[in-house]
């Protein structure tokens, strides 16, 4: 693999801080070396050095730029990833909006870096597998990313053998997953709640509904300071009062914004916005 | 905890034993469903057993139908790790009493979580 120069280093950390506002500090060269090579072959270049020639270039291909921000993008994720806040979810959160929805039966959540899906077919399990009121309810469950690749692999609800082996538990497994080919494909009935789209949060927000649970998970700590402010205050403003926005086990709210309290539930805490 | 390995292939029973060692498990090894009914017999009780399907003489499936089937062992938490991937497998496997189902090939994490799931592992965020 190709060693990426500490000149070149700063520059691709400053074009991502540019672009996606993600930050990446030194001792991260494995990263740009890991990710970017791939996306080089990929792409048709001969190494990572002459990708990062075709980005420093006056008026870079828009395509390349695109790809190199998205190979940025970590992607990590697994079903019921760290299961405390989705235990939080059936024990609380989902029975408080019930109680508290009961008159216009909707209820809408949003998974704010839903990569390629797990996260958001998680909660779209939980809820069919212990709420079937919810049935007759007009359930939303958004999920967006940064990446137009993991979204289209998000929207087919395909995954690979390694993908379900991951936090999915078995019996859910045969119940909402349908065997295509050497994948697995979640079944149309739970993704009928389910849409995914493109969305930068560190760039201008489209129109959202207003939701009463934002999954945002591990996805701030790739952020600034500024920026991780700008967003909890735009998702504040999107959640219903006495809504709730789950992050990350290393992220809080606290002493970066103002305007949640923090609730503590089993094993996790869970950021309730007051009425 | 103890972790009772049931694969006729030594090399995947050496791959197990590393992972479940590093987890803290002491570990017991059986080349197949009736030798680890005997391990058993003998007075070692497994915490979990993680259970290959294809296998001479007792397969996977049986076992798990015997370990069920006995009031003794019946609470021993039943985890396959097979390479059978077809969804009437897994359906097959759970009616029968496992707990727990891994497809090989699987990464060192995905056992982790699914030990995690089982209760036989803290959740570590």
């Amino acid at each position: 693999m190709t060693t990426v120069s500490t000149d070149d280093f700063t520059f691709v950390a400053d074009f991502l801080r540019q672009r996606s506002a993600i930050s990446i500090g030194p001792g991260k060269e494995y990263l740009v070396e890991s990710r970017l090579t791939p996306l080089a072959r990929d792409i048709g270049l001969a190494d990572l050095n002459a990708l990062i020639g075709e980005l420093r270039r006056p008026f870079p291909d828009p395509s390349i730029r695109d790809r190199v921000v998205e190979a940025m993008t970590t992607n990590e994720t697994s079903f019921f990833r760290d299961q405390h806040p989705f235990e939080a979810m059936r024990t609380t959160l989902v029975p408080q909006v019930i109680e508290r929805n009961a008159g216009v039966r909707r209820l809408n959540i949003w998974s704010a870096a839903s990569s390629t899906g797990q996260e958001l077919y998680s909660i779209a399990m939980l809820l069919d597998s212990n709420f079937p009121e919810l049935q007759n309810w007009d359930v939303t469950l958004m999920g967006t990313d940064l990446s137009t690749d993991v979204l289209a692999r998000a929207r087919e609800g395909r995954f690979s053998a390694l993908e379900v082996n991951r936090g999915l538990p078995a019996p859910m497994m045969v119940r909402y997953f349908e065997r295509a080919g050497a994948e697995y494909v979640v079944d149309a009935n739970l993704r009928r709640w389910c849409t995914f789209k493109q969305m930068n949060l560190a760039e201008a927000w489209p129109v959202l509904p207003i939701f009463d649970i934002v999954f945002c998970r591990n996805v701030l700590i790739y952020f600034e300071i500024p920026v991780r402010q700008q967003i909890l205050d735009k998702v504040r403003r999107t959640l219903t009062p006495g809504g709730h926005l789950l992050l990350g086990a290393a992220e809080t709210t606290l002493g970066v914004v103002d305007g949640y309290s923090p609730v503590r539930i089993g094993n996790t805490v869970a950021y309730r916005v007051e009425a | 905890m103890k972790a009772l390995i049931i694969d006729d292939s030594r090399a995947m029973r050496m791959l197990l034993r590393r992972v479940v060692t590093g987890l803290g498990f002491e570990v017991l090894e059986a080349g197949n469903g009736q030798e680890a009914l005997d391990v058993i017999a003998a007075g070692e009780l497994p915490d979990v057993a993680l259970i290959d399907w294809n296998m001479p003489v007792m397969n996977g499936l049986e076992f798990v139908s015997a370990m069920r089937a006995n009031t003794e062992t019946r609470a021993v938490t039943l985890m396959m790790v097979t390479t059978e991937s077809e969804r009437t497998q897994i359906v097959r496997a759970l009616a029968a009493g496992a707990h727990e189902y891994l497809i090989k090939p699987f990464t060192e994490d995905a056992l982790v979580s699914k030990l995690e799931m089982l209760g036989l592992l803290p959740v570590v965020v």
